[in-house]
């Protein structure tokens, strides 16, 4: 009988150890979406402020949105297929949910448009899908930013613009393409994630015409993607495009 | 008291089998071939989840695509304003309706439906999904102008059509549902991806110098720019399927795009059609109104007309377009013709 009790008992104590070992080394696991979100020096820009000419850039131009469609890639979090095309007209792809996150903080950050390494000609389904890729002669891959919209010129009258952003390409000489990474990386610092935060990443607009190149859409308004110096100034401007909105 | 018991039990193995019948016959999935380049740049063509592709419908919606029993004095099919030989189009500028009648619109032709991704159809956008667009045609008064009731009693009293509606949804009684998934199976099947270009694309040919400087053109943002709308080597739909007001008139006579959501900013925009198979398409444009390609290069070139909603891809509209050389426009449309599929139009699984 006391056998039976001694095996009884080192049965329970086994048994109990097993479960505290289970509950010791499952990981609490957190989820954050990220909003990207659009707005004019603090001016919010939804579909429906599209095709106004209620915009006023640096330059004094009143400009209207049209079409505004860019990637970002390489988010900090993210494993596996890490490009999202925001098309803000048509309301997609704004928000990007990533779950299975384990660590409590994080330093937040991603690539406007795509590395050379990752810009490789026809790849992705999805964007060609879309119609997002390059020309061949201008060395291929994909567009980092599609902004159309009007203009007021200067002869007081709606022209269109095509804010087209790619790798820059020199063709000076047509048989030695010369190629300028226009993408850049985007660090929004260390957020805590404990709480499965919602995190709001605001897109200036302004800012693609104003630091530290003040945009003369009068100049500089279309056939800009073959345009070497004009994809240089947009990847400059492109630094202070984005920031870190609220987190909740 | 025993015989009764007889007579039910025969009568229970009776109806049993006679469902039965309906429920047994599966039919064979349909293999859709997809050509290697679509297959290679695209994403998986639009296959709804209830109206899978199979055999029978497919074959069950050709069937109907090319039956006069479709509209109001059986004198016209779906076939009629959409003619396989002609790329599924008549190359008319509006197409006669049974009475005479013509409509405002020129009829678009049939091909790679199943990747239009937003399943917006028609110029305008107005129908959402094949199986929704194909229910108007047959009742519109100045197109087939019937009564859908009648067209399914005609079919339904047919000695032909219960089995095969039998065969392609498991049940052999017909309604205007059934009949528009059919045709929208058959719709999807018609790809057309074998044309010279394609071939130069998959290494196996290659291009005139004439061709060749037209698709440079074509994809020069300085010169034709029409990659932006018209697809590209990476997008072998050469259509972006979106709507656009590529600058056609001043004043809009035809609301197009904006009717349907209602938004004055969609006025005059119509669907980028595809820009394969031009040879067989004429005339061109949601109206009809250039009857040659020269005509429709020569309004990009210099003819574009000024409105509040015209796309800002259309470059230089105050000097009326980009100015291509006559060097560059004909080589451009040399470069068009060589996205003609001839195997397309004479495909035999597309003929009546």
């Amino acid at each position: 009988m006391k056998k039976q009790y001694c095996l009884l008992i080192l049965i329970l104590i086994l048994v109990t150890r097993c479960n505290e070992e289970k509950e010791c080394c499952v990981q609490p696991q957190f989820t954050i979406t990220l909003n990207f979100t659009h707005h004019w020096n603090g001016l919010k820009i939804t579909p429906q402020d599209f095709n106004e000419l209620k915009f006023t850039n640096e330059n004094g131009e009143r400009l209207s949105i049209e079409r505004l469609r860019y990637l970002v890639s390489n988010i900090s979090l993210i494993n596996g297929k890490n490009y999202h095309l925001i098309d803000v007209g048509e309301n997609s792809g704004t928000s990007i949910t990533i779950p299975e996150l384990t660590d409590e903080s994080y330093a937040l950050s991603f690539r406007f448009g795509f590395s050379d390494e990752d810009n490789t000609d026809g790849t992705y389904q999805d964007l060609n899908s879309v119609s997002f890729s390059v020309p061949g002669m201008l060395g291929g891959g994909y567009h980092f930013m599609q902004f159309d919209g009007k203009y007021i010129d200067n002869n007081n009258e709606a022209s269109g613009f095509n804010y087209h952003m790619i790798k820059a390409v020199d063709r000076t000489d047509p048989n030695n393409l010369k190629f300028e990474d226009t993408s850049f990386e985007v660090n929004l610092g260390t957020i805590e994630v404990a709480s499965n935060p919602e995190i709001e990443i605001k897109m200036n607009l302004a800012e693609w015409f104003k630091n530290p190149n003040t945009w003369n859409l009068n100049e500089l308004n279309s056939i800009l993607m073959p345009n070497f110096e004009a994809q240089k100034m947009m990847r400059e401007n492109g630094d202070s495009v984005f920031s870190l909105g609220v987190v909740n | 008291m025993k015989k009764s018991y007889i007579y039910f039990f025969a009568f229970f193995l009776l109806t049993s089998c006679s469902s039965k019948e309906e429920e047994i016959y599966t039919p064979v999935p349909y293999n859709l071939e997809i050509p290697a380049l679509f297959a290679d740049k695209l994403i998986a063509p639009i296959i709804p989840a209830d109206n899978l592709l199979t055999e029978e419908g497919v074959l069950l919606g050709k069937k109907l695509f090319f039956d006069k029993k479709l509209s109001g004095d059986n004198t016209k099919a779906c076939s009629s304003c959409h003619n396989p030989k002609k790329s599924f189009t008549d190359q008319q500028q509006f197409s006669a309706g049974i009475q005479g009648e013509f409509g405002t619109r020129n009829a678009m032709p049939l091909f790679n439906l199943a990747w239009n991704f937003d399943e917006r159809f028609a110029w305008d956008g107005k129908e959402f999904g094949l199986e929704q667009q194909a229910l108007e045609p047959v009742s519109n008064p100045i197109e087939m102008h019937a009564n859908w009731n009648l067209v399914v009693q005609k079919l339904q009293e047919s000695t032909e059509y219960p089995t095969l509606f039998l065969r392609a949804f498991g049940t052999s009684k017909i309604d205007a549902k059934l009949v528009t998934k059919a045709i929208a199976q058959f719709e999807r099947t018609l790809i057309s991806g074998d044309s010279k270009f394609d071939k130069y694309l998959l290494g196996e040919i290659s291009l005139t110098q004439e061709e060749e400087n037209g698709f440079n053109v074509f994809m020069d943002e300085a010169k034709g720019d029409c990659f932006h709308c018209h697809g590209s080597n990476n997008n072998p739909l050469w259509t972006d399927n979106a709507f656009h007001n590529n600058g056609l008139d001043t004043t809009f006579q035809d609301l197009g795009f904006g009717a349907v959501t209602g938004d004055p900013n969609d006025n005059g925009k119509f669907k980028s059609p595809s820009i394969r198979n031009l040879a067989f398409t004429a005339p061109y444009m949601h109206d009809g109104r250039f009857a040659t390609l020269d005509e429709v290069i020569n309004h990009y070139s210099e003819g574009l007309q000024k409105s509040s909603t015209i796309d800002p891809l259309m470059k230089k509209v105050n000097e009326g377009g980009v100015h291509l050389s006559l060097q560059d426009k004909n080589d451009l449309k040399a470069f068009l013709l060589s996205l003609t599929d001839r195997k397309f139009i004479n495909n035999p699984n597309f003929q009546e």
